[in-house]
């Protein structure tokens, strides 16, 4: 059933395959590449201020939140839609949690789980009009802004609700405890668990190299391979180092951690990832293909839901109360995170990591300039410009990709 | 020197794309007033052609001479030409569906005085307009209310209305039935009387026939030769040969069915309309088809062939939808993409860009997405697996990509043909619906096609084939419906089968069954 010439394409235009699969790298670590350029003209402006331990510590802590979201957020942007609920979403769960705690006297730990509950409420309440009803994203969620901004000052009656329990607030502003002592200022645990993460790194990728190797498809080239694992593990010892340094582990990073693999692997590796995707690239090709669009639309929804709940539980934690103007304009942070990240806005296309690094280029535009006492008007110029001309150049790039 | 017989004169052209060379040495040369098609494979660089020849690839990006009307042109951008007359039709056409026809044809070039546009003027010169082009329609009629035919015409109204001289007309029948394409194509040839020149980009060499004076033929960036179309020798086996560079003696290829039990039965089936339920577009259809059988369902544009087909699959049209569907023997119900897909049914769509295929996605992910499950456990997917699979359907349909990690959108489109059947062939599919298979795709990839159909007939696959080409169906199946108005209308076997019987049951068949 097949003609001769099966293989000679293949033979015959290697070079060119590889032209472009160092094309597309280019691009998938350009925004990477950002990043360590941001953070190295911060560290010279600052006259290395940046990477102080105490500031690596809180750029973790301060933008925790609007990680978590932009996680969320990324699934919503793949899939086509855009959820600009989020920011009220937070603060109206951070009240619920305060409520909780202060008003029912719920233990704090039974507290977070009314909250992520809470949170999947809202999510199916969303989720049922988009998937459901198919009422577009955009529609939805800015009633959800209004609305439950409105219910946050209902529950509130207006105020603060303070005195939250210590537990709590170590979700957003606590460490680990240095279970395994202290050699002079640094925590040991800390490294360790630097140290454990490098090697399920190296484990895993030396893994799936053989995976790959055994069943004789191709397999990146071992210079390239090992300098990417050796940078990888460099950084994050270096982190760890500074961390250690400090107050050590953030329990946020840990929660951070287990969120990013997670989800990592949920659209990369499963068929509900896949499904995500075909959603976005071709929504007509993917029900045509049996993606029951409807259920993962609605999916969706309610995991931005449970990741804004526990983005409010963050960030009232840190702050240590619950006010009405919490997660003001955390909305738009998510969303310009996960563009920066290299997300397409007709959907189809991003990643977990590449949101989290735009939430960190964010992130560290926002500490470098706030240590360097730029003013906070020019600080959100500054950012407005940034989001516009990462998304600008990444058209442009695949705009001569395209040819 | 001016040359009042020749209009267009491209010399030389060379153009490449970052080290590809998509036109060598490629020259042209167009009578004024004829008819000139220019034919080739699809890649063979004639849509290249024409976006030197428009502008869209400014002057300085390639090499090599455009003369028009005898003097040299360099056109900065598509605005230069079409001041110079000249104009492309593309295949998809580029109208606003909400606006009005005179609102269309006088886009961009409005009738207006300082900005305020002139609304009376705008009707009147549209009407007149429509008129040349023999469209009875009211100018204020919105887009989305006429037929794609009418609205090729309204295309070809616009390009009058710019004063055109040159018009490029891209694959102008592909989206339209045989009577639409019947009245576009006498249109293009009486153009002359209007002092326009027309160059016809075309796979349908039956229509090349028909109205061309003279055929370039374009092979892999260099031209081939010019043909004159009233010589003796012009015939579509020459011009078949040129394009594809070898003798084509059979369009077809060989095949010796086996055809065993019945494996497919459809009874009664009917659909109305989703947006006007007292509509019937599916009317009582039946159907059968056995293992190793390719049925053909031939039927004009609008009959409802791909409606049944859909209604068919998942539901994925129409509303009030009732009738029986048979698998071996057994009733099974179809409604869910799944259900349908567990039962062993596959539709591959006759429109490939907009329901086949995600674009933006590699040809492993396409080709997997149907049957992922096959390659997950728990709902992971094993990655290794996939691209092995991947690989395999490469090799066996002889997908043509540098690797199965490329973006589908980037083959071309027989290649993208061959993604989508393979991306159906995963799920172990026994009954195949076809839905125009061969659409938009060049000859010696048609062959290819065709090769592989039959293939999997003699696995003992039943296919059902819906081609809006009659040859095609001639060549391919072993017994072909006609349906007209959405009911069946005829049954005839190969044998009996020609263009005349079944064209007499797509367009007469209601009438004469009663």
């Amino acid at each position: 059933m097949t003609t001769q010439t099966g293989s000679t394409p293949a033979t015959g235009s290697a070079p060119a395959a590889g032209n472009r699969r160092l094309a597309t790298d280019l691009r998938q670590y350009g925004i990477l590449a950002a990043l360590v350029v941001i953070i190295g003209l911060f560290e010279v402006l600052t006259g290395g201020r940046l990477l102080m331990p105490g500031n690596v510590n809180n750029l973790i802590q301060q933008n925790s939140y609007v990680l978590i979201l932009a996680i969320g957020m990324v699934m919503v942007i793949i899939a086509g839609h855009i959820d600009l609920s989020v920011g009220s979403a937070v603060a109206m769960i951070g009240a619920v949690a305060a409520l909780a705690m202060s008003e029912w006297h719920l233990p704090w730990w039974l507290a977070v789980i009314v909250s992520l509950l809470v949170g999947a409420v809202v999510g199916a309440w969303q989720g049922f009009w988009v998937a459901l009803m198919g009422i577009p994203a955009f529609i939805v969620t800015l009633a959800g802004m209004l609305l439950f901004r409105g219910l946050t000052l209902i529950f509130l009656h207006g105020g603060t609700i303070g005195g939250l329990p210590n537990e709590f607030v170590a979700i957003g502003a606590g460490w680990l405890p240095s279970w395994l002592g202290k050699v002079g200022r640094v925590d040991v645990l800390t490294l360790v668990l630097g140290l454990l993460a490098c090697a399920a790194l190296v484990a895993l990728q030396l893994v799936a190299r053989a995976g790959r190797r055994r069943l004789d498809l191709p397999v990146e080239g071992a210079a390239s391979f090992w300098v990417k694992i050796a940078l990888a593990v460099v950084a994050i010892m270096a982190v760890c180092w500074q961390l250690a340094n400090y107050s050590g582990t953030p329990i946020i990073l840990i929660i951070l951690a287990v969120l990013v693999v997670a989800y990592s692997f949920l659209l990369n590796r499963t068929v509900f990832g896949r499904h995500v995707y075909a959603m976005g690239g071709n929504l007509f090709a993917a029900v045509m293909s049996g993606v029951k669009t409807s259920r993962v639309n609605f999916a969706i929804f309610v995991n931005m839901g449970v990741l804004a709940a526990l983005a409010g539980v963050v960030s009232t934690a840190r702050a240590g109360s619950a006010v009405a103007s919490a997660g003001q304009n955390y909305e738009l942070d998510a969303i310009a995170a996960v563009f920066i990240g290299g997300a397409a806005v007709q959907g189809g296309v991003g990643t977990v990591t590449g949101a989290v690094i735009g939430g960190l280029v964010m992130g560290v535009l926002n500490m470098g300039l706030s240590i360097l006492s730029v003013d906070a008007a020019w600080q959100m110029a500054i950012k407005g410009l940034v989001l516009l001309l990462a998304v600008a150049f990444d058209l442009i790039n695949k705009r001569r990709g395209g040819r | 020197m001016a040359d009042q017989a020749t209009i267009l004169r491209m010399q030389g052209i060379t153009k490449d794309f970052s080290g590809v060379r998509a036109l060598d040495d490629v020259s042209l040369e167009v009578a004024r007033g004829e008819v000139h098609a220019i034919c080739g494979e699809n890649g063979a660089g004639k849509s290249t052609l024409m976006k030197v020849l428009s502008g869209v690839y400014p002057h300085g990006t390639y090499t090599g001479t455009i003369e028009l009307n005898g003097a040299e042109a360099t056109f900065s951008d598509i605005n230069a030409s079409e001041a110079a007359g000249i104009v492309i039709i593309h295949q998809e056409l580029a109208l606003n569906p909400l606006a009005s026809i005179a609102e269309n044809i006088f886009l961009g070039n409005e009738r207006a005085a300082r900005g305020v546009i002139n609304w009376d003027r705008t009707t009147i010169e549209a009407a007149a307009l429509l008129a040349k082009v023999g469209l009875n329609e009211n100018p204020s009629t919105k887009v989305y209310e006429i037929g794609v035919g009418k609205q090729q015409l309204v295309e070809i109204a616009k390009a009058m209305a710019k004063d055109v001289s040159l018009l490029i007309l891209d694959e102008p029948t592909a989206a339209l039935n045989d009577e639409d394409s019947d009245h576009l194509l006498d249109l293009i040839a009486g153009m002359r009387d209007h002092g326009i020149t027309c160059i016809l980009i075309s796979h349908k060499l039956r229509e090349v026939r028909r109205i061309a004076d003279r055929v370039t033929v374009i092979r892999d960036g260099h031209t081939i030769e010019t043909i004159d179309m009233s010589s003796p020798d012009a015939t579509e086996a020459r011009i078949i040969k040129a394009m594809v560079g070898r003798e084509l003696n059979n369009l077809f290829p060989p095949h010796q069915p086996t055809i065993g039990e019945e494996k497919f039965r459809v009874e009664d089936w009917t659909a109305h309309h989703p947006a006007d339920p007292s509509r019937v577009v599916v009317d009582h259809a039946s159907f059968s088809v056995r293992a190793g059988e390719i049925v053909g369902f031939a039927g004009l544009m609008g009959a409802g062939r791909t409606e049944l087909a859909m209604s068919l699959f998942g539901r994925l049209y129409g509303t009030g939808i009732s009738g029986r569907v048979y698998k071996d023997g057994e009733e099974i119900t179809t409604a869910t993409v799944d259900d349908a897909v567990a039962h062993g049914i596959a539709y591959v769509t006759e429109d490939r860009k907009r329901y086949g295929l995600n674009l933006i996605a590699s040809v492993t992910t396409n080709i997997s997405a149907v049957a992922l499950s096959r390659f997950a456990r728990w709902g992971v997917i094993d990655r290794n697996r996939e691209y092995l699979s991947a690989e395999d359907y490469r090799r066996d349909m002889n997908i043509k990509t540098p690797s199965v990690s490329e973006v589908v959108g980037r083959l071309s489109g027989g290649n993208q043909q061959k993604v989508v059947l393979s991306k159906w062939l995963v799920s172990g599919p026994d009954v195949l619906i076809l839905d125009e298979p061969t659409r938009g795709i060049d000859v010696g990839a048609k062959y290819e096609i065709y090769g592989l159909i039959n293939a999997l007939a003699d696995q003992g696959k039943a296919v059902v084939m819906i081609s809006s080409e009659l040859p095609e169906l001639l060549g391919m199946c072993d017994r072909i419906y006609t349906i007209s108005e959405g009911a069946v209308t005829g049954e005839l076997p190969r044998a009996e089968a020609t263009q005349e019987n079944l064209m007499y049951l797509m367009t007469m068949g209601k009438e004469a069954q009663r």
